[in-house]
């Protein structure tokens, strides 16, 4: 016995376990008596809240929801509306970002310039604050909706958003459109894989035709075409301007940090290897493509990863404008209409949690590809 | 980020609070007021009329004056109350986790809040209903010409829920836009981002002087809703409940009896009526039931008034918000102010 004692292996296994088991009892006897501790205040616990009815409307959601729809149902609501945010933010602060970086680089004065002026003010002025500007900034600059800016007779422009026509997708064409979107994935893999036999292609081609087919004759969807009835454009497809000014105001401020980000991966690699390149006639396009961005990309992508993740959990200021976001809808209103702050709040954290983990998990694998690659 | 984490931090508390504190939670909230000597009073982040602070800090409004009458009657002094300001989320997870002794924040009694929250509501200091407002130029004449309006909402309250129901029960359609702060609901609704604002009618009123042209809008005459706005307490402390319910009610047993902060100190020399005898302590021991001593009703009139006093100096003709007493009238006089006898 002793003699195992002394084996470092199972000294060091046998801390662990000791450590795992008094954090397992410690969460154990917090959990009991957080319990009992409501119970004993006389608040309602546990999950079974979320099968009733929510009550409440909802601004904006990517899929069916009405007053009678479940908590469940509006949680669900408030996470679309939280990764639409931040997957359209992330895409634009991320193109914004790498232009404004190049832009620091630049040899012309000027352009040089001005984006070092944008970086240095948008960073150094409060997230909430740059919301609250292009939120109320919007509202003020647009004309209310029986003055609206029309572009031809389909899409409108006023301060309760900007109204398009839009497709009615009956529960067949969202199948269609599914499948399509299925399609395309596999498409795309097995092409990248690029060990497609010719029979395969063919009938992968033949699938895509066939879907895109019943997307386009079919009819399985109807259009609406925004129209002003009462008091507002009845219709048709609007875009919010909490997610606008939402949006312009994540993707902006990230943007800033993404610029500078890019200006040092792109500066820490050796400058011989840009001589070196421009020796062999290469043109700056191709220094840049072939030579810079593959070997400063290594450099770039773990603190790109954190720049994505502040932007998602910085998403959730939305409530301060009414964008009916996973904060807004869940932490908010359904915490406040149920009194249930120990679950909601537990469910929020997990939920930015595993959506932070995802974006980790996917920049690791890229990076790690990155890396392989010899980029 | 920083409102981010601010608006965390208060379910968190309460979580650390629940998840850490010792089994037995629900001490004497009584004997906690007199050792800090002060009352700890939860209000909102400025409602004219209700609890508003003005340029020095100072907090005037029929709820702080609730806060006051319970300073008053349990430390003998109703300046000793301390404000938390409070938005309609974090309330009741304050209120729950201790940080407050009373919830006094404009709050209306509902079964839920009452029951499964783990809250008691201590009586009625305003009676309520919510209320819908316009812009002039719309024409609109009542809340029934709605249909497919955007309606401006505070996040987390009743009226979320009420105008739901309400444009259901009418087959009206309508677009909520919910803020979380009532500065952002009224500043968008200025902006025109909505048709409609809907609070309680009393809020509606109050904010109503703070839009950039007030003449310009329309309070339409529909009630939709019954909202007994009170004070909250914890669940479980029956002796503290007792005495916020009871200088509530001593504040308009005053008002009945005639006894006002100006007679309140000559009266008790003046008067044979055992009823004012018993309300001021020179009979009885009603104090001593309360665990107060027995001057305490009498220095809750001669601080802050009888309810009749509050209600004119916060709400009434004289003030800007201009509400008349309506169904806030004292039962005898045809409204709905009835506190139970003090014998």
């Amino acid at each position: 016995m002793r003699a195992y004692w002394y084996q470092r292996r199972i000294r060091g296994l046998a801390w662990q376990a000791l450590a795992i088991g008094g954090a397992l009892s410690l969460g154990v006897y917090l959990i009991t008596n957080l319990i009992g501790n409501l119970e004993h205040q006389g608040i309602a616990s546990g999950f079974g809240f979320l099968d009733t009815s929510a009550g409440f409307g909802i601004t904006m959601s990517l899929i069916e929801y009405s007053e009678q729809s479940s908590y469940a149902r509006a949680f669900v609501v408030g996470l679309l509306n939280t990764i639409l945010v931040s997957v359209l933010g992330v895409a634009c602060a991320t193109v914004l970002g790498f232009a404004l970086g190049l832009g620091r680089l630049s040899s012309n004065w000027l352009v040089a310039r001005l984006a070092q002026v944008y970086v240095e003010t948008i960073r150094n002025i409060p997230l909430l604050l740059q919301i609250f500007f292009w939120y109320f900034l919007a509202l003020n600059m647009l004309p209310g909706p029986r003055q609206s800016h029309a572009l031809g007779e389909m899409i409108f422009l006023n301060n309760r958003g900007l109204y398009m026509p839009g497709l009615v997708f009956e529960p067949a064409g969202a199948w269609a459109v599914a499948g399509f979107a299925v399609w395309l994935i596999v498409f795309l893999a097995v092409r990248r894989a690029a060990r497609t036999s010719r029979g395969l292609s063919l009938v992968l081609w033949a699938a895509g035709a066939a879907l895109a087919f019943s997307l386009v004759v079919g009819i399985p969807t109807s259009a609406t075409v925004p129209e002003l009835r009462g008091f507002n454009f009845q219709g048709g497809w609007v875009l919010i301007p909490e997610l606008v000014a939402l949006l312009a105001a994540l993707s902006i401020y990230t943007a800033a940090f993404i610029a500078e980000i890019v200006r040092a991966g792109i500066e820490a690699v050796p400058r011989g290897q840009v001589e070196a390149a421009r020796a062999l006639g290469l043109d700056w396009r191709d220094i840049l493509r072939r030579i810079v961005i593959p070997q400063a990309l290594r450099v770039i992508i773990p603190p790109l990863t954190n720049q994505f993740l502040n932007l998602t959990k910085n998403s959730s200021l939305a409530a301060a404008i009414a964008y009916p976001d996973l904060v807004s809808v869940f932490a908010g209103t359904v915490l406040n209409q149920t009194g249930q702050a120990v679950e909601v709040i537990a469910v929020t954290m997990a939920v930015y949690l595993l959506l932070s983990l995802t974006i980790s998990a996917l920049m690791n694998v890229y990076h790690w590809r990155l890396v392989r690659r010899g980029g | 980020m920083l409102a981010t984490r601010i608006r965390m931090i208060v379910p968190m508390a309460v979580i650390a609070c629940a998840v850490f504190a010792a089994p037995s939670l629900a001490g004497p909230t009584l004997d906690g007021v007199r050792a800090k000597g002060h009352v700890q009073c939860g209000v909102s982040q400025g409602l004219p009329g209700f609890s508003n602070p003005n340029d020095k800090g100072a907090w005037s409004g029929i709820d702080v004056d609730v806060c006051r009458a319970i300073a008053a009657a349990v430390l003998g002094d109703a300046k000793k109350v301390k404000f938390t300001p409070l938005s309609a989320k974090q309330r009741f997870t304050v209120l729950q986790s201790g940080e407050i002794d009373v919830l006094s924040r404009n709050t209306t009694w509902t079964l839920t809040r009452d029951s499964a929250l783990g809250l008691n509501f201590a009586g009625v200091v305003y009676y309520d209903g919510q209320g819908f407002m316009v812009r002039k130029n719309l024409g609109v004449k009542s809340a029934r010409e709605l249909d497919g309006a955007t309606v401006c909402i505070n996040a987390g309250t009743t009226t979320e829920l009420n105008a739901a129901d309400y444009f259901r029960t009418h087959r009206m359609r309508y677009t909520p836009v919910t803020f979380e702060k009532t500065d952002e609901v009224v500043a968008a609704y200025d902006a025109g981002r909505c048709d409609v604002y809907t609070t309680d009618q009393s809020g509606i009123y109050a904010q109503r002087i703070r839009l950039k042209n007030p003449d310009a809008h329309v309070v339409l005459p529909e009630i939709i809703s019954k909202e007994p706005l009170g004070p909250v307490v914890r669940q479980g402390d029956d002796e503290w409940f007792n005495i916020v319910r009871w200088s509530l009610f001593a504040m308009i047993n005053a008002e009945e009896l005639g006894v006002t902060s100006a007679n309140v100190a000559t009266l008790a020399n003046s008067t044979r009526s055992p009823q004012i005898r018993r309300f001021l302590g020179v009979e009885g021991k009603m104090g001593a039931h309360l665990k107060l001593d027995a001057a305490w009703a009498a220095r809750i009139v001669g601080q802050v008034g009888n309810y009749g006093e509050v209600f004119d100096r916060n709400l009434g003709l004289a003030t800007t918000l201009k509400i008349a007493r309506g169904i806030n009238r004292l039962w005898s006089k045809g409204g709905l102010m009835y506190a139970p006898p003090i014998r």
